[in-house]
C-alpha cells in the first residue's frame, strides 16, 4: 500500500482535529464502530462515504486511501494545489470517473450499482460551465432543470437568475455575449432550482465577483440548513460557510 | 481454476505471464517453422496437379489458411477485448493489442494470395469476389482498431475505446459477409469459387491442415513476443519490469 | 423532487437539439448542400448519357447520402463535449442509452430527413422515375437512421481525439457497407424490374438491429471518452 507515491492527507473535523486515517484498517474500525453505535440506521442513513479511494492518472498517483464521510447538513471542502486531484476526486464522486481502488457508497450502497438512481440525487457543476452559447440564460436553465428533473416553470427560472444577480435585461440575450463571470452565474443559477440532496461543485467561485460569491455562500448555507450535503473543491476557503465544514487537503 | 495441477489464474498477472510467454515462444516458433515447411512441401510438390486450374491452384495452401486465420484472429481479439471490458483486466487489453497486427498481416496475406490466384484463373488481379471483398473490409476494420488505439494518448482510454470498436466490428463481420455475398449474386451471378474444388484429395487436405496449425503456432509465437514488448513498454516504471534485463528487452523487440 | 419519465427526458433532449439547430441553421443546410453538389458532379464526370446515368444512379445517390451523413456526425457530440454539457447529460437520472437515442434521433431529423426529402429531386436528375423513385425514398428513409445510429458509436469513440474528423470516417465507413449494399441494391433491383422488397426488408432488419445494439455501444463509448 505504501509505495511512496500515496498522497498524504489531513482530515479536520469542525472544531476538533481528528487523527488522520492512514490506511483502510482504520476505516474498517470506524465503520464497525459506527455499526455498533448507531445500528443499521447509522450506516444506511442518507450520506456519502468514500472507502479507501485511490486515483492515478497515467503513471502519476494523485491520491490514495481516502476515506471520508459526508453527513446531511455538512460540507466537505476539498483543498489542495493545482494538479493535486481535486477535480478527479469530484468526478469520481459523481460517477464520471471510476475509482482505481476503493469504493464510493451512498446510503451504504456502492454507486456503481445504483447508477441512475444515484445520479438522481446529485447536482454537479464542473469547471466547465455546461451551458450552450447559442441559447439564452433562460433557455439554458430551463433545459438543464428539465433534464435534472427539477421544476422549470418560467417564473422559477427568472427568480433563480435574479437570485444569482443577473438582471432581467440579460435574460433573453444569447449567452455568447455575456462575460465570463456572468456565464458562471448562469451555470450556478441551477443551484437555486436544484432540489437534490447532494451538491458537487468544482471551483464554483472562479471568475465570480464579491456580490456573486456572497450569494453563493448564502445559498450553500441554506442548502446545508435544510439537511443537504455538499462537496466543494476550491481555493477560496474564506467564501465557504463557516459552520459544519470539514476539510480534506490533497497533497499530491 | 486448477487444471492438471496448475493454478492457471496465477498467469493472469503480468509478473507471472512475462516469463511464461518467454519460455513458450521458442517452442511455438519451432513448431511453426516445422509445420509450415512440411505443409508447403506437401502442397507444392506432393499434392496432385488440378486438372482444371493447373499448378496455379497451389496458392490456396497459403490463401485458405490465411483467410481462416484472419477471421479467427479477429474473433479472438474481440473476445480478449470483451473480457478486458468485463473484468477490467489490463492483460486482456494487451493481448487484444498484440493480436491485431498479426490478424491484419494474415488478412493482407489472404488478399495478396487471392490476387495472385485470380490473375491466371480469372485473368484479372482483382475481382469483386464475395470472399475477397469481405476480406478487404476486414482489413479496414483491423486498420480502424489499430488507428483508434494509436490516436488516443491516454492508455486506459485507448484500450477501452478500441475494445468497443472491436466488439462492434465482430457483430458486423457476419453481416458484412452476408451482405457482400448477396450483392455479389445480384450483380455477377455465381463465380468460380475458390474453395469449391471438386474433390479434395487426402494429401491436399493434409497440407491445408498442416498449414493451418502452422499458422496457428506462428500467431501464438508472434503474439506472445509482441505481448512481452507491450508489457515492457507499459510497465517500464514499475518494479517488476526492471527485473527483465536490457538484453531481454532488446530480444523481445 | 420527481424523477422525470423516460419520455420527458427523451423529448427534452430532442427539443433542445432542435432548438440549437434552429439557432445554427447554416450547419444543417451545409450537409444537404454537400449532397446536392456531390450528386451533381457525377454527370459532369461520367457524361450526360441517360442510360449510363440511370445505371449508376442508385450507387451514386447512396454514396453521396452516406458521405453527407458522415460529414454531420461530428456535430452529434463534439460541441456538447467541449462546453461541458455532455458531462451534465451523463448525469441524468435515466439510462444513458435514452440520451443516445434522443440525440441520434435529433441528428437524424436535422441531417437525415432533409436528405430523404431531397432525394426524389436528385433521382429525377439521374433519370429515375416512377416506382424506382419511390423505392429510393423508402430505402433512404429506412437506411439513414441506421447510418446515424452506427455513426454515433464512431462519434462517441473519437471524442476529443486529435484528427477525429478523418478518423471517424475510417472507423465508420467499413461498418456502413451492409447498409450501402442493401440500400443501393433496392433501387437497382427496382430498376431491373424485380422489385426492391427483399432489399428493403433487409434494410429494415439492419435498422432494427442497430436500434437494439448501437445505443448501448454508444453509451459505453461515451463513458470511456469522458473518463
Amino acid at each position: 500500500m505504501d509505495d511512496g507515491f500515496s498522497g498524504r492527507w489531513i482530515f479536520e473535523a469542525p472544531g476538533a482535529v481528528e487523527k488522520p486515517l492512514t490506511d483502510s484498517e482504520t476505516h474498517k474500525d470506524s465503520t464497525l464502530r459506527q455499526f455498533f453505535f448507531f445500528g443499521l440506521g447509522g450506516i444506511f442513513q442518507t450520506m456519502l462515504q468514500t472507502v479507501a479511494l485511490s486515483c492515478s492518472r497515467g503513471e502519476r498517483r494523485l491520491f490514495s486511501d481516502i476515506s471520508v464521510t459526508v453527513k446531511p447538513g455538512t460540507l466537505l471542502a476539498v483543498l489542495g494545489e493545482n494538479g493535486s486531484g481535486k477535480t478527479s476526486l469530484l468526478r469520481m464522486l459523481c460517477s464520471l470517473l471510476s475509482p482505481e481502488r476503493g469504493a464510493i457508497l451512498w446510503q451504504g450502497q456502492d454507486i456503481r450499482q445504483l447508477k441512475e438512481l444515484y445520479c438522481a440525487q446529485l447536482t454537479y457543476i464542473g469547471h466547465l460551465n455546461g451551458i450552450k452559447d447559442d441559447l439564452t440564460p433562460v433557455e439554458n436553465l430551463t433545459v438543464s432543470a428539465c433534464l435534472a428533473g427539477d421544476e422549470s416553470s418560467g417564473a422559477l427560472v427568472q427568480d433563480a437568475l435574479e437570485a444569482v444577480g443577473l438582471r432581467r435585461s440579460v435574460h433573453l440575450l444569447p449567452t455568447r455575449v455575456l462575460s465570463q463571470g456572468q456565464k458562471r452565474r448562469v451555470a450556478l443559477a441551477r443551484l437555486w432550482l436544484s432540489t437534490h440532496p447532494l451538491w458537487l461543485l468544482d471551483e464554483p467561485f472562479t471568475s465570480l465577483d464579491e456580490a456573486a460569491t456572497n450569494y453563493l455562500t448564502q445559498r450553500l448555507q441554506s442548502h446545508l440548513r435544510h439537511g443537504g450535503m455538499a462537496v466543494v473543491a476550491t481555493h477560496q476557503e474564506v467564501a465557504l460557510p463557516t459552520n459544519a465544514v470539514q476539510r480534506l487537503r490533497l497533497t499530491g | 481454476m486448477s487444471f492438471m495441477g496448475v493454478n492457471w489464474l496465477k498467469y493472469s498477472s503480468p509478473q507471472a505471464f512475462y516469463p511464461l510467454a518467454g519460455s513458450l515462444i521458442p517452442w511455438c516458433a519451432a513448431a511453426a517453422i516445422l509445420l509450415i515447411g512440411v505443409g508447403l512441401y506437401i502442397g507444392f510438390f506432393i499434392a496432385p496437379t488440378d486438372f482444371q486450374q493447373g499448378e496455379a491452384y497451389r496458392i490456396i495452401f497459403v490463401h485458405v489458411p490465411a483467410a481462416w486465420m484472419s477471421m479467427f484472429l479477429y474473433v479472438v481479439m474481440a473476445a480478449w477485448a470483451g473480457l478486458g471490458l468485463g473484468l477490467n483486466a489490463r492483460l486482456s487489453f494487451m493481448m487484444a493489442q498484440a493480436i491485431a497486427p498479426t490478424g491484419a498481416m494474415f488478412t493482407f496475406l489472404a488478399l495478396l494470395t487471392g490476387a495472385m490466384w485470380g490473375k491466371p484463373t480469372w485473368g484479372a488481379w482483382w475481382v469483386w469476389d464475395a470472399r475477397l471483398t469481405s476480406e478487404l473490409i476486414l482489413l479496414f476494420q483491423y486498420a480502424g482498431v489499430m488507428l483508434l488505439r494509436t490516436s488516443i494518448d491516454d492508455l486506459r482510454r485507448a484500450d477501452r475505446a478500441s475494445a468497443v470498436l472491436a466488439l462492434v466490428g465482430v457483430v458486423n463481420v457476419p453481416i458484412i459477409y452476408f451482405s457482400v455475398r448477396w450483392w455479389n449474386t445480384l450483380h455477377q451471378g455465381a463465380s468460380v469459387s475458390m474453395t469449391a474444388a471438386p474433390k479434395m484429395a487426402a494429401t491436399m487436405l493434409t497440407a491445408m491442415l498442416l498449414m493451418t496449425v502452422g499458422f496457428w503456432m506462428y500467431s501464438l509465437a508472434v503474439t506472445l513476443a509482441r505481448m512481452r514488448c507491450v508489457m515492457v513498454e507499459r510497465e517500464s516504471l514499475l518494479s517488476w519490469g526492471k527485473q527483465a534485463s536490457m538484453q531481454e528487452v532488446a530480444e523481445a523487440r | 423532487m420527481s424523477r422525470p419519465s423516460m419520455w420527458e427526458t427523451l423529448r427534452g433532449i430532442v427539443r433542445r437539439d432542435l432548438l440549437l439547430a434552429m439557432r445554427r441553421r447554416s450547419d444543417a443546410a451545409m450537409s444537404v448542400f454537400f449532397l446536392v453538389i456531390v450528386a451533381s458532379l457525377f454527370p459532369l464526370g461520367v457524361g450526360p448519357e441517360p442510360a449510363v446515368l440511370r445505371m449508376i444512379a442508385p450507387g451514386v445517390l447512396w454514396v453521396a447520402a452516406l458521405l453527407a451523413c458522415l460529414l454531420s456526425l461530428g456535430r452529434v457530440f463534439t460541441a456538447d463535449y467541449l462546453d461541458g454539457v455532455l458531462e451534465q447529460m451523463l448525469l441524468i437520472s435515466q439510462p444513458l442509452a435514452v440520451l443516445v437515442v434522443g440525440k441520434v434521433f435529433a441528428h437524424w431529423l436535422i441531417s437525415g430527413l432533409p436528405v430523404v426529402l431531397l432525394s426524389p429531386l436528385l433521382g429525377l436528375q439521374f433519370g429515375l422515375g416512377g416506382e424506382s423513385l419511390g423505392v429510393l425514398v423508402l430505402s433512404l428513409l429506412l437506411g439513414t437512421p441506421t447510418l446515424s445510429m452506427i455513426g454515433a458509436i464512431g462519434a462517441a469513440l473519437v471524442l476529443g481525439v486529435r484528427g477525429s474528423g478523418l478518423l471517424i470516417a475510417l472507423l465508420v465507413l467499413p461498418l456502413y457497407v451492409p447498409v450501402l449494399i442493401f440500400g443501393a441494391g433496392a433501387v437497382t433491383s427496382s430498376l431491373a424490374g424485380i422489385g426492391g422488397e427483399a432489399n428493403l426488408s433487409l434494410l429494415g432488419a439492419c435498422l432494427a438491429l442497430s436500434l437494439f445494439f448501437a445505443p448501448w455501444a454508444t453509451a459505453a463509448a461515451l463513458r470511456i471518452a469522458l473518463e
